[in-house]
């Protein structure tokens, strides 16, 4: 049979239209029926028909074989292979849409349940295919299976790996998010690094994804939990929204002791918060609480022991941040008039950040809210999340529930009073809300409100719902012992109940009875009388046993009824529940003692009875209580103290609510609604005795410095692209090789060139990082060692910046490829020659080369995966990729401001005419954050004067058409010598006039301008040989603009010509076959035109510069620059 | 923290089953049946149930128990709310959420779970950025890529994800521009025997429809803000303004979306705009009782009320009805005990009323609870509270957009005691 469809299948396959031979149709259920090929068939392909029979075969399996194909006879378990032969040769095609078809139906399959798994072969070859669906399919398959087949699991990791180093952020972070989710444990050092990598990742959306990574590769092998604790820390440093709930969801799985790891990110975490997506919220929001209740001292308590902080004025600007209307601010002040205690600044930056978030229209952020308001805030506070609760009230009926339940929890503060009619119970209910409900309105009942509460009752007694009934005869039987006042009323309500038709109603109402009786008894000898006369009726065990139960306590206020009763219960003893005998036998030796002259016969009736019992605790009662009360000849000390045993004064029981005893556990937990530890549950800690040392959550470290060296250690970490180098460099074509090897060069220099400007923040950093401690310091120190050691070789002043950065290009050339200055690189035309030897084989990258090549099943990707291109550009572009993504949030503008070391600085203002505010600006070739059709230009300003600048913003521009501003968020102040930068983003408009606007101060305005060199209007696209070719070839005539030109000797080499070129425009490299030419790409930053680059050197310095572009003025005034700055 | 997720239709099939972390087999359902077994009714399972290695969360929606399982810690309502996430964007999708739409377009079904969650935790939960990923099925896209081939995963790679706000698509682009803002209000209420009302209060929603072009920014503003006692806000509004202006101020997700919930409880705000008058008796040793049912408008501020449908659960001794209704139809389910009266609109001058006799069951005694009566009805044109939109205005974008504002009042939970 399988023969069978895999014939036509191999035959008909390969596209020949009407290949339908008898056997196809034998096989196919649709064809077979009609015994010959119907005509119209014959236009199908035979793969198409076997759609038209899929659908059928997938729904309803039994269907098909119903059919009268001839696999009618056969068991389920023949057809099963069948199809999957069948997929197997669709995933075998070329053709994306019989893929797609194919991993349709088998998601399909894992979708339902059934087992895929022997597939994983034929699936995992389409790792690589290039149509997204079918990739995104694929994905899903080897998430679900990888886990079963290891090995074949492997051939996909190279895939990933060349994900990982994508230029557009999106596929990285998917990249890495399914290499994460794959449970292999043989890639975990795979993993490991890429988390690492991505951690430090320009894109805060890769960032988020290697949060998530993080606890994957955490429960694959927990022996990494050191390495990822560092990773977390330093993401835990990140300022942005995205990555924030991630990081800490990341923190809370892998590490949530360490809450040492909290103290530096608190404040901005609070801070961040409220724009936190909401399932970040709610991980952030409890573990703060936890944090808090390390950190801080319990409002509640009246003692003071901090005293009013300094930090006070820290948070003066954020101060209408979370203005309630009033309220809270008044409580706030309130407090600390009322009692000595002052609550810490950050507790209160805390209670003060999260109140807004009780406005969300997430359930589980109020939620999260609540439990923190009511760990964490003073008694008087809490009441605000009572209105938020209410309103979760109208949600669904789940959410209901678990707000009721904790709720229940709330009695004590009374906050829920003025809602009390919230928590009416309305017919429609479902019984499990209704008890719930009732519980609340149970605990707010109180002297005020129970005449209310009690008429509400009164309705629900009536219900339909009988188990709801029952409820409703314990609260009240709840309320009456709480509140003395109703008692009565509440006990006379019962006793009509127990005329009420509906037994359970009955036995419930004498249940409660007998407990409120027992409060004071002496006063309800009529109610007792009352019940005696039930004991006919009543069936239910429990009430006919409370009945017992309450006539033998109280026996000398019925002395005539009691014996009576006895009489009638040992007529029917033997009927009756173990429960109820049980309690004849306690009434029986009751009465014995007080009224032995009339009930010693029926006693000893009884115990005869119970003695032959066949549950064994009626047997051992009756001998215990025989033993008891009737006097013996031997002992009779027992007996002597009979009285006394049996009729003791017993304390009246207290009626408790079910859901009592759960605030051991925080509020909104899991393991507080089972009441149960869960696992993972993490204790909330009692409050400090004394506060630990508030002074450790101060971050005094201005932004902008903390990442550069952020920034640093990341490029520390980046052996992967390096060992990339060493990867990918035999598969390429050989000529490929020096020119990528020239790329690395041409970039060293280009980065070395950018000396002189970056050895002042080059500075700068060290001082910071010295400052800041922590692990980088010996990575510093080998730096600087490093560094002295390139300065020796160095004649020119520019040495050291060169060698800081020729060092860190041997660790990683995937550094962003920044910009470079021209003027300097006639001095380093020789250098590069010297140490390029140096710098291939790094040592630091081989061994991770090592590690990954293991794995880098190359070979078995199919071949039509297109060729990596050499690493070298691939990271120039992605780095410029990175540019366009990263700056989502306008608060991390500062961030990654960090060293724009590569960037001639120009000046805007000179500090003469600026009266001491020096400005200088550069084209940092970054892309700006909030339009990507602006280009990002840093502004440095400088305070030379001796009074503080305050104020420094941008006036109004006069603009002309098409191009605008962003401006820099306004520096507050400026203190006299220090120094500041800024990032503002302008719009050219793809043409190079000036953007003229005012520079104000407080009290002045200067009027600057900015010109953009043409080649700073562009930014690098990235793209291959091929491609560049074609658009190359839809740009000729009137859009191809050429030049020839002699290079000078010094302009000969390679790198020379790739870093005055990109220097002079902001343009990617593209990968070239031929030696003697180079390529550049860039698309400028409005309209998004291509501008192609090439130039065609020949021998003896002739050469040809060619530039396509759309923009024929660009183009022109681009050749005109970039012949300049070839031929000076 | 989310395992993995099991669909299970009423009669107990499990027709889906997703996993985010390792495999977790489906027997561990049969706890869950076993508690849906002892709840009797699906309303009644308990949203979560421990089991000795996990714990099973769920929510039971559109007759489909959509089961979470969990093994470790975590805040009940935080699953649960995604859970109703999951539903209310599969509504989204496919129109309606029922099983056999779901098995239709598993592989839809199965790539929007995919991506929103990630190792159990969630990652994209905005419609506007699902949307962009993984296109909803249409039926004209069907169509298309039956012939072309083409699929349903957005070849472009959005980036609504990574902009500042994240809620909304990139590149919106509409010939005609047009803002829509419903105001619907519901009354909750129970009203007892003699007419009284026991508890009232008013539960509003601002559903939008958005279609602008760009990246508009809205502000929306109301005659009497201080109406609303308690609000809570798409994540798309902006606190702050809100807290010092009362104004509404955000840029709106392309599409549908729920603005802003509020609350209105003060009681003496709420109007009750219907009245219903009622006399149902039972007497003992009767085979008879009368049923009588009058509706009419109480304070309506002269607008019709509309849609009335009144709907009663008798009492279990109730064998049948005969009833006639001065207008509009009605039905009385012997086996469910359901009466219901589809009244359509009220004419003051003519009160619809329904009349007539019960027969019970002979012998019986009579139940001791009259039945509630459950009341529905619309209102056009009139939020009850009294609120009012101001003005809404554009900034950020150059065009005019048409600009609509309907206001509704509905009954929500509205219960008379009889």
């Amino acid at each position: 049979m399988q023969r069978f469809l895999q014939l036509p299948g191999a035959v008909g396959r390969p596209g020949a239209k009407g290949a339908c031979g008898p056997d196809q149709e034998a096989a196919s259920p649709v064809l077979a029926p009609d015994g010959g090929p119907p005509p119209w068939y014959q236009a199908l392909q035979p793969e198409e028909l076997r759609w038209l029979q899929a659908p059928e075969e997938e729904t309803t399996p039994e269907a098909s074989l119903e059919g009268p194909c001839p696999e009618a006879g056969q068991g389920q378990g023949q057809s099963q292979p069948l199809r999957h032969d069948d997929l197997k040769e669709m995933l075998d095609t070329n053709k994306d849409s019989l893929k797609l078809e194919a991993m349709k139906r088998i998601v399909a399959m894992i979708a339902r349940g059934k087992n895929a798994s022997d597939l994983f072969p034929a699936v995992v070859k389409n790792v690589a295919c290039k149509n997204i669906e079918v990739k995104k399919l694929v994905y899903v398959y080897l998430v679900r299976y990888a886990e079963e087949q290891q090995d074949l699991a492997l051939l996909s990791i190279s895939t990933f790996q060349r994900g990982l180093k994508d230029p557009n952020q999106l596929i990285r972070a998917s990249a890495l998010r399914v290499l994460s989710s794959i449970r292999v444990p043989i890639i975990v050092p795979i993993m490991m690094l890429a988390i690492k990598e991505a951690a430090s990742d320009m894109s805060p959306y890769v960032r988020k994804t290697a949060a998530h990574a993080i606890p994957k590769l955490y429960s694959l092998d927990s022996d990494q939990k050191d390495q990822l604790i560092e990773v977390i820390e330093k993401l835990l440093a990140d300022k942005t929204t995205l990555v924030a709930g991630s990081v800490v969801m990341a923190f809370e799985e892998v590490c949530p002791e360490r809450i040492d790891l909290i103290h530096k990110n608190y404040r901005k975490l609070c801070n961040l918060l409220i724009d936190v997506e909401e399932w970040g919220q709610v991980v952030i929001i409890s573990m703060l609480t936890r944090y808090a209740r390390t950190q801080f001292l319990s409002p509640t308590q009246n003692e003071s022991l901090l005293e009013e902080s300094p930090e006070k004025a820290f948070y003066g600007s954020e101060e209408d941040e979370a203005k309630g209307p009033g309220s809270e601010e008044a409580a706030a002040a309130a407090l600390p008039a009322r009692k000595p205690y002052v609550m810490d600044p950050d507790h209160r930056l805390l209670l003060r950040n999260t109140k807004p978030l009780l406005q969300s229209r997430s359930a589980a952020v109020v939620m999260a809210v609540a439990q923190l308001y009511f760990h964490l805030a003073p008694k008087a506070e809490v009441g605000v999340i009572a209105k938020a609760l209410v309103r979760l009230l109208r949600s669904h009926r789940e959410v209901k529930q678990m707000v009721l339940r904790n709720a229940i929890l709330f009695k004590t503060c009374g906050m829920f009073e003025p809602y009390l009619k919230s928590f009416y119970i309305r017919s429609t209910d479902p019984t499990q809300i209704k008890i719930l409900k009732l519980e609340v309105l149970t605990n707010l009942a109180n002297e005020t409100n129970i005449p209310t509460v009690l008429r509400e009752f009164q309705t629900y007694i009536r219900s339909m719902d009988k188990d709801f009934v029952a409820a409703t005869i314990q609260a009240i039987g709840r309320c009456a012992t709480n509140i003395g006042r109703v008692r009565d009323t509440c006990l006379s309500g019962l006793v009509q109940l127990l005329s009420n038709r509906d037994e359970l109603v009955v036995a419930e109402s004498v249940v409660v009875i007998k407990k409120l009786l027992q409060m004071q008894p002496a006063q309800h000898g009529e109610i007792i009388k009352h019940l005696a006369k039930l004991t006919d009726n009543i069936q239910v065990p429990m009430a006919r046993a409370s009945i017992l139960w309450l006539i033998g306590e109280y026996c000398e206020h019925v002395p005539r009824i009691a014996p009576d009763v006895l009489r009638k219960m040992a007529k029917s003893f033997t009927a009756e529940e173990d429960i109820v005998k049980l309690q004849v036998i306690n009434l029986a030796a009751k009465l014995y003692l007080t009224n032995s002259k009339q009930t010693k016969l029926l006693t000893q009736y009884v115990l005869s009875l119970a003695k032959y019992d066949q549950n064994y605790d009626i047997r051992d009662r009756a001998r215990f209580t025989r033993q008891l009360i009737v006097p013996s000849e031997q002992g009779g000390t027992l007996s002597r103290h009979a009285k006394k045993l049996f009729l003791a004064p017993k304390p009246a029981p207290v009626l408790e609510s079910s859901f009592k005893d759960r605030d051991h556990f925080q509020l909104g937990s899991l393991s507080h609604l089972l009441n149960a530890k869960a696992t993972g549950y993490q204790e909330l800690p009692d409050w400090p005795e004394e506060a630990p040392d508030p002074s450790v959550r101060n971050v005094e470290v201005p932004e902008w410095t903390k990442c550069s060296n952020r920034e640093k250690r990341k490029e520390k970490e980046k052996p992967f692209y390096s060992d990339s180098e060493g990867e990918s460099g035999p598969t390429e074509s050989a000529d490929s090789e020096p020119a990528s090897e020239s790329e690395s060069d041409s970039k060293s220099s280009s980065e070395s060139g950018s000396g002189e400007s970056s050895s002042e923040s080059d500075n700068e950093d060290q001082e910071e990082d010295e400052e800041k401690g922590g692990g980088s310091e010996s990575e510093q120190s080998e730096e600087e060692g490093e560094k002295r050691k390139m300065k020796k070789r160095k004649k020119a002043p520019a040495g050291r910046g060169e060698g800081s950065s020729s060092d860190e290009d041997s660790e990683s050339s995937s550094s962003s490829s920044e910009s470079e200055e021209t003027s300097e690189s006639e001095e380093e035309q020789a250098e590069p020659a010297s140490w390029k030897r140096k710098t291939p084989p790094s040592s630091k990258s081989s061994p991770a080369a090592k590690e990954v090549s293991l794995l880098d099943l190359e070979d078995f990707t199919p071949p039509s995966v297109q060729p990596v291109s050499p690493p070298t550009v691939v990271s120039a572009s992605l780095a410029a990729d990175l540019e366009g993504l990263t700056l989502t949030d306008t608060s991390l503008v500062p961030s990654l401001l960090s060293p724009v070391s590569g960037v001639r600085r120009q000046e805007l203002l000179h500090r003469v005419a600026g009266e001491g505010l020096a400005v200088d600006y550069a084209f940092s070739r970054q892309p700006f954050s909030g339009d990507p059709h602006m280009v990002s230009v840093h502004i440095y300003f400088s305070n030379s004067s001796d009074t503080p600048i305050k104020g420094l913003h941008v006036g109004t521009p006069k603009l002309p058409a098409g191009l605008s501003i962003q401006e820099f968020p306004e520096i507050e102040s400026l203190a006299p010598g220090e120094t500041a930068t800024a990032v503002m983003g302008i719009n050219f408009c793809d043409s190079t006039q000036a953007a003229n606007f005012q520079l104000c101060t407080q009290t002045r305005q200067f009027y600057v301008s900015i010109q953009p060199p043409v080649g700073e209007l562009m930014a690098p696209v990235f793209m291959s040989e091929n491609e560049f070719k074609k658009e190359q070839g839809k740009l000729t005539g009137m859009n191809e603009i050429s030049e020839k030109l002699v290079l000078p000797d010094a302009c000969r080499s390679d790198h020379v010509v790739v870093q005055k070129v990109t220097t002079t425009a902001n343009l990617g490299r593209v990968p070239c076959g031929a030696a003697e030419e180079y390529r550049f790409a860039g698309k400028t930053l409005t309209s998004g035109s291509l501008v192609l680059l090439t130039l065609d050197a020949r021998p003896a310095g002739a050469a040809q510069l060619t530039v396509h572009s759309e923009k024929m003025v660009i183009g022109t005034m681009l050749v005109k620059d970039v012949v300049q700055a070839l031929s000076r | 923290m989310i395992h993995s997720l099991f669909l299970i239709n009423s009669s107990g099939d499990i027709f889906l089953e997703k996993h985010w972390k390792s495999v977790v087999s489906r027997s561990v359902c049969d706890y869950f049946f076993e508690a849906q077994e002892r709840a009797t009714e699906a309303e009644n399972v308990p949203p979560v149930i421990p089991t000795p290695h996990h714990y099973l969360l769920s929510v039971y929606r559109h007759k489909i128990f959509f089961v979470a399982v969990i093994q470790t810690e975590v805040p009940p309502l935080f699953v649960i709310e995604f859970l109703h996430r999951v539903v209310d964007t599969f509504q989204d999708y496919f129109g309606v959420c029922s099983e056999p739409v779901i098995k239709d377009n598993v592989v839809v079904v199965y790539e929007v779970l995919e991506e929103m969650l990630d190792n159990g935790f969630p990652l994209a939960t905005e419609s506007n950025i699902l949307k962009e990923l993984i296109k909803p099925p249409t039926i004209l896209r069907t169509v298309v890529n039956t012939i072309t081939g083409s699929t349903n995963v957005g070849d472009q790679l959005p980036t609504g994800q990574l902009s500042v706000v994240p809620w909304r698509r990139t590149g919106v682009k509409y010939t005609n521009n047009e803002a829509y803002f419903d105001v619907i209000e519901e009354i909750d209420a129970i009203i007892d025997k003699s007419g009284s009302t026991i508890t009232a209060e008013i539960q509003g929603v601002i559903d939008a429809c958005v279609k602008l072009t760009g990246m508009p920014d809205l502000t929306l503003s109301f005659m009497n803000p201080r109406l609303l006692d308690d609000v809570s806000f798409h994540p798309c509004v902006r606190f702050k303004r809100w807290e010092s202006e009362r104004i509404l101020s955000f840029i709106p997700p392309d599409g549908n979306f729920r603005l802003l919930s509020y609350h209105v409880s003060a009681q003496n705000l709420v109007a009750i705009p219907v009245y219903v008058k009622h006399s149902i008796s039972f007497r003992d040793s009767s085979a008879l009782g009368r049923f009588e049912i009058t509706v009419g408008p109480k304070q309506t501020m002269g607008k019709t009320i509309e849609g009335v449908l009144v709907s009663s659960q008798m009492p279990k001794g109730v064998l049948n009805m005969s009833l006639t209704p001065s207008q509009g139809t009605h039905t009385f389910d012997p086996v469910t005990k359901m009466l219901s009266w589809d009244v359509g609109k009220i004419n003051p001058q003519k009160l619809p009323s329904l009349k007539g006799t019960m027969s019970l069951q002979a012998g019986a005694p009579k139940p001791d609870e009259n039945p509630t009566v459950n009341l529905q009805f619309k209102i056009q044109q009139l939020a009850i509270s009294g609120l009012k939109v101001n003005r809404l205005d554009m900034y950020g974008e150059k065009y005019k957009p048409f600009k609509g504002i309907k206001y509704m009042t509905k009954a929500g939970k509205f219960q008379v005691r009889t």
